[in-house]
């Protein structure tokens, strides 16, 4: 019985209780327990937040290498309102955004082309095999000088980094999408009728597509790591190069100014992809919508 | 059609058919041998056997997606060369796509067939009313009953209007309610389409309620054991049927020639664990 009592079952009402009043009662213990996650957040950010500003402040913690909160709102402030000590603040922000953005669209585009090609033909996957294997055993910012001397210290190579970072995450995840892909499923499009093209278009790829937006959310993160590690290296505009110098110059509260920016717009990215998700992905049944505390 | 000896030709032919499988090891096993069926024009064969007697082998053989190792299978008298588009097949898993709902779904075969968008449509819409699903043309697979997606996998099938109909098992996930309301749906189905049916299953007494032959295979390899004509007269009531005395007569019948098999197979499995 201590069982049964211990688990967070629905309580149990008198006899005689209308099913308008049970409902009533769920609905608020749903909305009671959403405020309660709620709070619980905001509470960890501001004692977090807290402690942090008071411990700076108090010199617990040295605020030349730790910086605080205020410092950094207050430069982050600056950057917006005067811009920073390399030109308006934008002109980076949109760099960064430009190099992420084209080097994880075309990584995926080519990582997806190259996964369903691969995973459609047996043959030319077991020939390119360690090819890949090995390509991808290079730990990809090792690429970054190599690329800047390719491509110089503007665009090119940073995109080129931020491609080969997401090239590889998406052709795997593509690739093994398309050799999940159910063979009762592929045999029932054959009889049906389908030529191997449309057996592709019509099976594999919507098959396929739950891999490949799995390797998206993290593919977008390493599109931005690919471009600041190429502005590190070398640039004349960038996020990157904003961190770079704010640590010549020993201006902790300037880097983590430029890390808050950067994880705003890849929050941002990651919202717009699972925006997508849901859309393109609207025939999947829906998760069981789990409120045990 | 003309030549009327083209309507004596069967329907499906299996002559002397072995299929043996090579593993990636090089290690060949054969799942039939010397096998040999044959199915008339718009008759209706149920193939019995024990689990792992290369039933599903005989089926593949027959859309043409596997090729015999000896032997010929024909199909209206002509040897099977890749996948006849006179065929329809019936899965025992679900193969619906779960990213279309029921309608594009069902009107997926003639798309494929390169049928105009309008008039595969129209039919799509003809044959889900016909197994009574059009209040659900646009849910999504995942949102129907088990017995819901049967009946929109046969709208699938049946719209492209299979001459041979295989069925690997269909009805075998069903709880026995559903399966039983399902085989009279077939049969209906069946009545008007006039299709060759290959039905296989394990279940007996599904087989011979719904065919007018029982084809009885050997323990794997699997070969022809016996063949029993089921003279009970049609239109059936599937529901009814299994408590004439007749049926229970057949039933008896042939489960003591499927009972050995059953019994060789399951030594053959409890040895090799």
């Amino acid at each position: 019985m201590t069982a049964i009592a211990s688990t967070n079952q629905a309580p149990a009402f008198r006899a005689g209780t209308s099913d308008a009043e049970i409902e009533a009662a769920a609905l608020a213990a749903i909305l009671a327990r959403k405020r309660k996650v709620t709070l619980l957040r905001w509470g960890i950010l501001v004692v977090f937040l807290g402690l942090w500003e008071l411990s700076a402040r108090r010199e617990w913690i040295d605020p030349f290498f730790y910086a605080m909160p205020t410092a950094i709102i207050g430069r982050l402030w600056d950057w917006f309102s005067e811009g920073t000590s390399e030109g308006p603040l934008w002109v980076h922000l949109w760099t960064t955004m430009e190099e992420s953005l084209l080097g994880f669209f075309s990584g995926s585009f080519f990582g997806i082309l190259v996964g369903i090609l691969l995973g459609r033909n047996k043959l030319a996957a077991d020939v390119c095999q360690p090819f890949i294997k090995t390509l991808n055993a290079i730990p990809r910012v090792v690429l970054a000088p190599f690329f800047v001397m390719f491509f110089g210290l503007g665009l090119g190579s940073k995109v080129a980094l931020s491609f080969v970072m997401v090239f590889f995450v998406v052709f795997a995840n593509a690739f093994q999408g398309v050799r999940e892909a159910d063979r009762a499923m592929i045999a029932n499009a054959q009889i049906l009728g389908a030529s191997p093209s449309q057996v592709t278009r019509a099976v594999v790829i919507p098959s396929a597509m739950t891999w490949i937006f799995a390797s998206l959310h993290v593919s977008f993160g390493m599109a931005i790591i690919g471009a600041i590690v190429g502005e590190y290296v070398g640039a004349k505009h960038g996020i990157g190069l904003l961190i770079n110098i704010a640590k010549g110059s020993f201006d902790t509260a300037g880097m983590f100014a430029a890390i808050v920016l950067i994880v705003i717009f890849a929050l941002s990215a990651e919202w717009v992809v699972t925006q997508i998700e849901n859309m393109l992905l609207k025939w999947r049944p829906a998760p069981f919508n789990d409120h045990a505390n | 059609m003309t030549d009327p000896l083209s309507t004596e030709t069967p329907a499906i032919e299996l002559i002397n058919v072995s299929r043996r499988f090579i593993s990636p090891e090089g290690k060949s096993f054969t799942a039939i041998r010397d096998f040999n069926i044959s199915v008339a024009r718009g008759e209706f064969v149920a193939v019995v056997g024990p689990t792992g007697c290369g039933k599903s082998t005989t089926l593949n053989l027959v859309t043409g997606l596997a090729s015999p190792s000896a032997g010929e299978v024909r199909i209206m008298g002509k040897p099977v060369s890749g996948i006849d588009p006179r065929v329809g097949f019936v899965f025992q898993a679900d193969a619906l796509f779960p990213w279309k709902n029921v309608i594009d779904n069902v009107v997926a075969g003639p798309l494929f067939r390169g049928m105009a968008k309008d008039a595969a449509y129209a039919k799509a819409h003809d044959w889900l009313a016909r197994v009574g699903l059009s209040r659900f043309e646009k849910h999504y697979p995942h949102q129907l009953s088990g017995g819901m997606r049967k009946r929109v996998a046969l709208a699938q099938t049946f719209i492209n209007e299979p001459e041979i109909l295989l069925m690997d098992e269909p009805f075998s996930a069903l709880d026995v309610q559903t399966r039983v309301v399902m085989h009279d749906e077939l049969l209906n189905l069946w009545s008007v389409s006039k299709a060759s049916v290959v039905f296989i299953t394990h279940d007996l007494e599904e087989a011979i309620g719904l065919a007018d032959k029982v084809y009885v295979l050997t323990a794997g390899p699997g070969t022809v054991k016996a063949v029993y004509n089921i003279d009970i007269p049609r239109p059936r009531q599937i529901s009814e049927l299994r408590y004439t005395p007749h049926f229970i007569e057949l039933s008896k019948t042939i489960w003591g020639d499927l009972r050995e098999e059953v019994e060789i197979s399951h030594n053959r499995a409890s040895n090799a664990a």
